[in-house]
């Protein structure tokens, strides 16, 4: 069964983490023969020429700013197919070999995952992989992370005193916030932090939390964003949401009366998803398509991540927005991040509950 | 002549009228076609092997499929009570603007459902009042809203073809427009209201946008689940099945209601006008009960979508991709109603005009495919288009014959049932004239057929105008519609930036639904003359 798989692999994670180095290793004198060229691959690499084909997850609004850039720095010619990160996963599954797919861009480590274990992605040279920290890539070598999202608490500071929020989410059932909490069990960044509170608290732990926040009557509603808008009205207290649909409302609404607040320690309240990058193997179009990831972890890119949608950069020494808490003091979770694929369980968990 | 009203067999001598293999062949190829999804449902769920049948039987999987049977029947009968009564008071009663009523009443199946659910949370409220109302009846109440126009426009289509000579016989017995329309109107109405409440049914089990805005917990949902939480597709695909089975017992129970009865009219090939019937002191009570609804399924969609288009505009989108969108809309809705067309022809010919166990199953496995959600249908013509069609994957005639299998219902029930309408005794009497078949086909049955199947043509446009999953999955690469622009401006955050493109689709959907309406009226001129 694939889920008692990937429960397994969980389990070995922090082995695996430990074991990274020789694993790095291996990948590399692999990755030369997978991807023709890789070994002359640098940042900033000569134009390559040719075309792509990306499917991409992530918003049009968001990438389709970057192709002319991407296309004038690789010269590369991008034909951009997007989608929702979960079908355009399916998609490429369905193609099999004749996929015309040369890089796939998801929205979380877990899409990228399944791809990772059907064997539809070609493992990246040490080259690109050394340009982001080991927490935020595959430990195959075979994705690469290219912004980071965290989990915050959102509330309104006019009716809320940001001392009395608890240090842990794990507490925060029995902490009183003075309002109602928002959250969004049918979201996927939802159910990737409720697939992480199964695999470092274990399947009990998960459960009494979402029951002791089911008791305290939570208000549902269906995506991030109209959370926090029920914040900043002040129809509730605190909300669960990803730390940048703060700064993007804020765009639009500079007043709104909201602020993050960032579980410490290294608390899975504030854990970290990325979104991510893999090269399809035996495309035809590798060399466009690393060409194109090492432009995505350059500094323009990871400038313009950091500022558009004010995501964590994850490459090539960018800084995010200063409203951020640095992610060097944000602690890893001690976790695959491709692990998270392993939704199965969290759904029936959270059907179970009937909250999904 | 009553006799002739309730034909149970075909004549022997009918059968004659075209060689059956002309049309079995073409027939066929469509059936081919239409078969993949199944086909790719039944090796996905196979090549699982047997693992999955404890994870499919489960009582999760029984508890989604009572629900989603249980939505069906409430949006197909608060449907059917919508539009039976419409389409009787605008076309044989001295309803205030009935002309007006007439082009409205139909206009919410322009709305994508999605888009109209995601306007009516917009309009009822702040979502934490509102929630608890909204999940126990929000899809039922969107759904029925905006699907009873399917029931209408078949009814209304088969109210305007039905001989009245049975109504009349009923008020010369001295019987008021009421029993008259209870007792003589509508059992002849009964295939109109079946063929109507079939779609209205498989759109609902195959609806996911509704259903999730409004956290109504369908068997679809579960479907998306397996594809998007756990990548499962051979779990998704086993369900899908499931799916199909329920579609399957949909289509055969309204075969069992339109079996009973063929419904054409005798003698000539034109109708008299009905008598109209007096409301009298109902008469603005019954209008304001069609504007009251109209207002709620086409007025406030649309008056939320302006609201955000006005408010939002400062979010500013560039609106320089929207020709582009609006000239592909065009192209794919235009060409999947043209070949729909041309699919469906054959399929209902042989089912009205050469009854038989074969014809029969294939106009009803036509159907199918309107019972399943998009996504499925995307994938299935992914998975055969990547490995078996790889120079037509990803182009233009690809992603038209997909959309043609999903709609291709409404081109065989509308082709189906004006064909049913039409009296084989006309066809007989120009092939004894000595016209050939083919010319009887193209001077006798497609004129009188032509508005019932135009108005099919025009769902079929009116779908692929809303659809979304197959698009972005089997379009050209970059080939932005629509239903994407929309699709993405509310991926990326707000309604307002959604407004231009969905105002759009509403805009230009409406406009072959008026000529609709034009094309009825010109036909209703020229039928008295033939």
């Amino acid at each position: 069964m694939p889920n008692e798989n990937s429960r397994f692999n969980q389990e070995l994670s922090r082995r695996r983490v430990a074991q990274l180095a020789t694993a790095g290793a291996a990948t590399a004198v692999f990755a030369t023969s997978t991807i023709a060229g890789a070994q002359n691959a640098t940042p900033n690499a000569t134009p390559v020429g040719g075309s792509l084909t990306l499917y991409c997850g992530r918003s049009e609004d968001l990438v389709a700013a970057l192709v002319p850039d991407i296309e004038a720095a690789t010269g590369i010619t991008l034909d951009v197919r997007y989608g929702s990160t979960g079908e355009l996963a399916a998609q490429i599954l369905e193609e099999g070999d004749n996929s015309p797919a040369g890089l796939y861009f998801g929205q979380d480590a877990g899409s990228l995952g399944a791809l990772a274990r059907e064997g539809r992605l070609a493992e990246l040279p040490d080259s690109v992989l050394d340009l982001v920290e080991e927490r935020f890539r595959s430990p195959d070598g075979l994705w690469v992370g290219l912004s980071g999202r965290a989990r915050v608490l959102v509330y309104n500071p006019e009716n809320v005193d940001v001392a009395t929020l608890p240090a842990s989410i794990l507490d925060l059932p029995s902490a009183d916030v003075g309002g109602d909490i928002g959250w969004a069990p049918t979201n996927a960044s939802f159910q990737s932090f409720v697939t992480a509170l199964r695999v470092t608290e274990g399947e009990d732990a998960a459960r009494e939390w979402l029951e002791a926040m089911i008791a305290i009557e939570p208000v549902t509603f269906d995506g991030n964003g109209p959370v926090l808008e029920a914040v900043g009205t002040g129809e509730l207290a605190v909300g669960i949401v990803n730390h940048y649909y703060l700064y993007q409302a804020r765009k639009e609404t500079p007043d709104i009366a909201a602020e993050n607040y960032f579980f410490p320690d290294g608390d899975i309240g504030s854990m970290i998803n990325v979104a991510g990058v893999g090269i399809l193997a035996n495309s035809g179009q590798e060399d466009q398509a690393l060409a194109v990831t090492q432009y995505l972890l350059g500094e323009e890119a990871q400038t313009f991540f950091a500022e558009e949608t004010s995501e964590y950069p994850l490459a090539a020494g960018v800084d995010a927005i200063p409203e951020l808490t640095p992610l060097a003091d944000i602690e890893t979770l001690e976790i695959d991040l491709s692990d998270l694929d392993d939704l199965e369980g969290t759904i029936t968990l959270l059907t179970d509950l009937g909250l999904i | 002549m009553a006799s002739h009203f309730f034909e149970t067999k075909p004549d022997a001598a009918r059968k004659r009228v075209l060689p059956p293999t002309l049309l079995l062949i073409p027939a066929l190829a469509v059936f081919l076609v239409m078969s993949v999804p199944f086909l790719y449902l039944g090796y996905r769920a196979i090549s699982a092997g047997n693992d999955i049948w404890p994870l499919i039987f489960r009582e999760r999987t029984m508890t989604l499929l009572w629900n989603t049977i249980r939505l069906a029947a409430s949006v197909s009968l608060t449907a059917t009570l919508l539009a039976v009564p419409f389409a009787w008071l605008t076309v044989r009663t001295d309803l205030p603007c009935r002309r007006a009523l007439n082009v409205i009443i139909p206009l919410p199946l322009v709305i994508p459902s999605y888009a109209g659910a995601i306007a009516l949370i917009g309009a009822l409220g702040p979502r934490g009042l509102l929630q608890e109302k909204l999940e126990r009846f929000g899809a039922w109440f969107a759904l029925s809203l905006f699907t009873f126009p399917y029931i209408y426009l078949s009814v209304r289509s088969a109210l305007q073809g039905l001989d009245p000579s049975l109504e009349d016989a009923s008020r010369s017995l001295g019987k008021g427009p009421f029993h008259t329309f209870i007792e003589s109107t509508l059992p002849q109405l009964r295939p109109a209201i079946g063929s109507g409440v079939l779609l209205v049914a498989l759109y609902t089990v195959s609806d996911f946008g509704v259903v999730t805005l409004m956290r109504y917990e369908s068997f679809v949902r579960g479907i998306y689940t397996q594809y998007r939480a756990s990548f499962d597709r051979s779990l998704a695909a086993a369900l899908g099945l499931i799916l199909v089975g329920l579609a399957i017992t949909l289509v055969v129970g309204e075969s069992r209601i339109r079996r009973q009865a063929s419904f054409y009219r005798t003698g000539s090939g034109s109708s008299r006008q009905p008598a109209i019937a007096r409301l009298g002191r109902w008469r603005w009570l019954a209008f304001t009960w069609c504007l009251l609804v109209s207002c709620l399924s086409l007025g406030l969609p649309t008056a939320m979508f302006c609201y955000w288009l006005a408010s939002g505009t400062s979010a500013g989108r560039d609106l320089g991709g929207l020709p582009i969108a609006i000239w592909n809309s065009l192209t794919v809705g235009v060409l999947a109603a043209i070949c729909a067309l041309l699919a469906a022809l054959p399929i209902a010919l042989l089912a009205v005009r050469h009854r038989s166990s074969m014809s029969t199953f294939l106009e009803r496995s036509s159907y199918l495919g309107f019972g399943l959600p998009g996504i499925v249908i995307a994938l299935a013509f992914v998975f055969v288009g990547a490995r078996y069609a790889t120079p037509f994957y990803q182009t233009l005639p690809f992603l038209v014959l997909a959309m043609v299998v999903r709609f291709l219902p409404h081109g065989v029930g509308a082709a189906t049932s004006s064909l049913l309408q039409i009296s084989p005794r006309l066809e007989e009497a120009s092939r004894t004239l000595g016209q050939s078949s083919l010319a009887t086909i193209t001077r006798i049955t497609a004129p009188l057929a032509r508005p019932g199947i135009i108005a099919g043509a025009i769902l079929v446009f009116l779908g692929s105008m809303k659809e979304l999953p197959i698009v972005l999955l089997l379009a050209p690469t970059e080939f932005n519609t629509l239903a994407t622009e929309t699709w993405s401006a509310t991926e990326s955050g707000g309604f307002g930036r959604a407004a231009a493109p969905a105002l759009l689709i509403i805009l230009l959907s409406a406009i072959p639904t008026l000529l609709l309406d034009r094309q009825r009226k010109v036909s209703a001129i020229e039928i008295p003359g033939t």
